[in-house]
């Protein structure tokens, strides 16, 4: 092994070692603060409230090793990825290591949120710096103890050899380790000699999921705990009115029915609402009960009368709402280059064309769900949510106490997809406690999840290009959306930087229908229409599709702009390995391919789709997608993580549809609402760009870019190019695949 | 509340329950049994598959005043320690993501290799279509039901 990076860094700021009671040693860090200065979230996570990120490791005088994983661990793997990298700097074997999902620990830990795609990204030269440290620290305890220089000590899977062949087990020096000053400076692995990283490691709880043991919130159970279920209102704009418990409860399963709604009522109307009160003010009726089943039936058997309070919004109304917003002057000019009215004004020709998506539920398979148990002394949350810290501090505002006395213990999530980033359901939970003063598990149904969620808002763009002398002159994209536009980096992405005249601009209408953040939130249709648009431009340019890219980015590339966030470099890598790798161009008869090429969550991504016709009904056959993420750190998990993110993108770009009706979800459960399924699923080809760069996110980017890929497909098929999502229902063709 | 003796897993249960509770509740709220999953109570997303007399079956739509006499097995019981075939094959190609929906998929794919050990790929597909995955890891759903196959033959 060859020492390579030296690095000074300042470790007391995020590292601390101490001696363990039993023995041993354990090693808390600071992986936040170690994050480089140039590390922008790609969303604005600062609305998440987090301003540190701490993790634990522990070695027992019997040489084993405990790595907490800080880290809410949603489907995307890092309860086994971000402990990869500790293990790999540390010298151990990966059999070695044991894997521990930390609980919510403010004092210790602070930044455990999952989302945005950070977790690697934020976490890779922290992970690595704790890993070496705490090696160094035993290597030096053993040459303290040979008498000899540290440098002649060398490591492999967990002992330690000296010069004369001696060796040391971990074990056998962690006490004295435990006792020695924090190296000022460690040497960090060359990526060549990486032996865990990049290597495929199985997910840590595969044993316990192929076997159907308790690991998720909707398992969790103590004992005389209660099951609740929450009546709210069935309309975006209503409140409750009045209700009759009569039929409910006289059912033998249910226990109780009261109402919560006061205490979040007294804390938004206090000024406090937080970006996690997604929550509707109204009063809602709870059935607490003895079975979910019970809870489910004495639900049903509720009467409530509503009353309207503000408007209920029907889907015509958003469209006719968001096309007025992207036909009028009311907007937000985010980026600005050059002037493209002039280069309008003078272009030989203008393109303009429009793209339109529905609202998104998440529909986690393992629907919202958690467990409170409120008493006068402690309040005791476990459950599946996204960001732990804010629904504990929530919890404690809302209840009056101190946030010491609130507890938050983090159960493995059924998905995330960013409906577990808000907190609604735990403070539903806490406040059906309160009330009671029982344990209970909050559960919502199907119909309650899907009807009562925090949307993907539906969103319009209207994209138009100015073509001058056979070359692109201007680029003008709006955005009209529901409640919230793009967050501030994506003006930045392609082609930021590539046209010369170039300008971004946004506007919103306020709806009182709950949204927020959705896998890849706002690129997830953006990437759709962007790249839709680059395939129509590429024709009536009569450029090769390819090489149209392939020149913007040249010109990125000698015209180099600070501002922008991608690599025209890195965008140009994945374009070429995705081109060689699906025989772009080179299809067989009645197969039809696609192309898009996007960047976001720091990652390059470029998708090919191969689809056919069966019966004029477009089928995807295989998609082959090139990414550049940097260092791949599990490939196993990198390679789910890239697979699922491209048929979840089709799935939803194709297939799912959701809308309103006088503020009524018109989908209810998976009779209604169609999720793509294996029928509907092509062969995902996943190559990934070998470089050394540090590794960057990919629980989303292969999401955005295939949407485009399928449509520009399917526009080679047909000669129909396809603007609004899902595309199915825009062919008229209705192709369901239910259960 | 009528009681009902239930076969699951090779063992007798007595439970106490309303007629129309579903076998899904009884397993995971009065049998502790909680590995088969509640995802959708309508039998369209298969998190809740059991097999009942060998055959998959939603146990989200059966009732437990249907499901006396019959011959239950749940996750739990698929293997003494995890070593099903399938469950060997899910392990080997690594196949869960957030795994809320696994047991139902594991399931469903163990009663169709019983019957059907050699499937094509088009009878894989069709077979596993009516389980859901929100994380999408078909391809590697589709990867481990024939991993199994050919292990069984």
């Amino acid at each position: 092994m060859t020492p390579s990076k030296k690095l000074t860094f300042s470790r007391r700021s995020f590292l601390k070692t101490s001696a363990l009671a039993g023995g041993g040693i354990i090693i808390g860090f600071n992986l936040f603060n170690s994050c480089k200065s140039d590390v922008k979230p790609a969303i604005d996570l600062s609305q998440l409230n987090y301003n540190d990120f701490n993790a634990f490791i522990k070695i027992s005088p019997e040489g084993k090793v405990t790595i907490f994983s800080p880290n809410p661990e949603i489907g995307q793997g890092v309860k086994t990825s971000m402990p990869m990298i500790i293990a790999e700097e540390l010298e151990v074997a990966w059999e070695d290591v044991y894997v521990v999902q930390a609980p919510l620990d403010t004092a210790n830990y602070n930044r455990q949120v999952a989302g945005g795609s950070q977790s690697i990204r934020h976490g890779w030269t922290a992970l690595r710096q704790t890993g070496a440290t705490a090696k160094q620290m035993l290597v030096n305890a053993a040459a303290a103890k040979w008498g000899v220089d540290a440098s002649e000590c060398s490591v492999k899977e967990g002992v330690i050899s000296n010069a004369k062949g001696e060796t040391f087990n971990y074990g056998d020096v962690v006490n004295e380790a435990a006792t020695l000053e924090i190296p000022e400076e460690v040497s960090l692995k060359d990526p060549n000699d990486f032996t865990i990283i990049g290597q495929g490691k199985g997910n840590v709880d595969i044993d316990r999921i192929i076997t159907g043991k308790p690991l998720f919130g909707l398992d969790y159970k103590v004992e005389g705990m209660l099951y609740a279920s929450v009546l709210r209102p069935p309309a975006f704009g209503q409140k409750l009115e009045s209700y009759d418990a009569s039929a409910a409860k006289s059912l033998p399963g249910v226990v109780d029915v009261i109402t919560i709604g006061k205490k979040v009522r007294a804390y938004n109307e206090a000024g406090n609402r937080n970006w996690s009160m997604v929550m509707s003010d109204s009063d809602k009726v709870v059935v607490i009960a003895k079975t979910t089943w019970d809870a489910f039936k004495g639900k049903k058997a509720l009467k409530a009368v509503w009353k309207t309070d503000t408007p209920l919004e029907s889907t015509e109304k958003h469209d006719e709402i968001l096309n007025g917003l992207l036909t009028g002057k009311e907007f937000n000019t985010r980026r600005k280059d050059g002037d493209v009215a002039k280069a309008f004004a003078n272009a030989d020709k203008v393109i303009e064309r429009v793209y339109e998506s529905p609202f998104l539920p998440h529909n986690t398979l393992e629907p919202m769900n958690f467990f409170a148990d409120v008493t006068d002394e402690k309040v005791n949350l476990v459950g599946p949510v996204q960001t732990p810290e804010s629904a504990q501090k929530v919890v404690a505002d809302l209840l009056g106490r101190d946030i010491e006395t609130v507890s938050v213990d983090m159960t493995r999530m059924g998905g995330g997809f960013g409906r577990r980033l808000y907190g609604d359901f735990v403070y539903e939970a806490a406040e059906i406690s309160d009330a009671i003063r029982k344990p209970i598990k909050m559960v919502s149904s199907r119909e309650d999840d899907m009807t009562t969620g925090v949307y993907r808002p539906a969103i319009k763009y209207r994209i138009a290009a100015s073509i001058k002398d056979g070359k692109l002159t201007g680029y003008h994209l709006k955005e009209a959306a529901v409640n919230s536009n793009m967050y501030g980096l994506i003006p930045n992405f392609f082609p930021a930087g590539a046209v010369e005249n170039y300008q971004v601009d946004t506007a919103n209408y306020r709806s009182n229908i709950t949204t927020g953040a959705w896998r890849a939130p706002y690129t997830n249709f953006l990437a759709s229409a962007e790249q839709s648009f680059f395939d129509e431009l590429a024709e009536e340019l009569g450029v090769d599709r390819v090489k149209l890219h392939m020149d913007l980015l040249e010109n990125v590339k000698n015209n180099p702009d600070p501002k922008i966030e991608y690599s025209p470099e890195r965008l140009q890598g994945v374009l070429k390995l995705a081109v060689e790798k699906s025989n772009w161009g080179k299809s067989e008869s009645g197969v039809y391919q696609g192309l898009s090429v996007y960047y976001c969550h720091n990652t390059h991504v470029a998708e090919v789709a191969d689809i056919t016709m069966e019966n004029g009904i477009p089928s995807v056959k295989k998609v082959t997608c090139a990414i550049d993420c940097g260092i791949v750190i599990n490939p196993l998990g990198a390679m789910n993580q890239c697979k699922g993110g491209v048929l979840d993108g089709i799935g939803h770009a194709m297939y799912s549809d959701f809308g309103f009706s006088n503020g009524v979800p018109q989908s209810n459960n998976f009779n209604s609402y169609q999720l793509i399924r294996m029928g509907q699923t092509p062969k995902v080809d996943i190559h990934f760009i070998e470089n050394d760069i540090d590794p960057t996110g990919l629980g989303e980017p292969t999401l955005p870019p295939v949407g485009a890929a399928v449509a520009n497909a399917i526009y080679k098929a047909t000669g129909k190019r396809l603007t609004k999502q899902p595309y199915m229902s825009n062919m008229n063709v209705e192709e369901k695949i239910l259960g | 509340m009528p009681t009902f003796n239930l076969k699951i897993n090779n063992e007798t249960h007595s439970v106490e329950a309303d007629m129309d509770t579903p076998l899904l509740w009884v397993l995971r709220d009065k049998i502790n049994l909680v590995g088969t999953k509640f995802g959708c109570g309508i039998g369209q997303c298969g998190s809740c598959t059991v097999h009942v007399d060998g055959n998959a079956m939603r146990s989200c739509l059966l009732q437990v005043s249907q499901a006396e006499g019959m011959d239950i097995t749940t996750i739990e019981g698929l293997s003494e320690n995890g070593d099903h075939v399938v469950q060997q094959a899910w392990k080997e190609v690594d196949v869960p993501q957030c795994g809320y929906c696994q047991a139902g998929q594991i399931m469903t794919a163990s009663a169709f290799l019983n019957n059907n050990p050699n499937p094509s790929e088009s009878e894989i597909r069709n077979a596993m279509h009516g389980n859901i995955c929100r994380c999408a890891a078909y391809n590697s759903i589709e990867e481990a039901v024939k991993l199994a196959s050919e292990k069984l033959s």
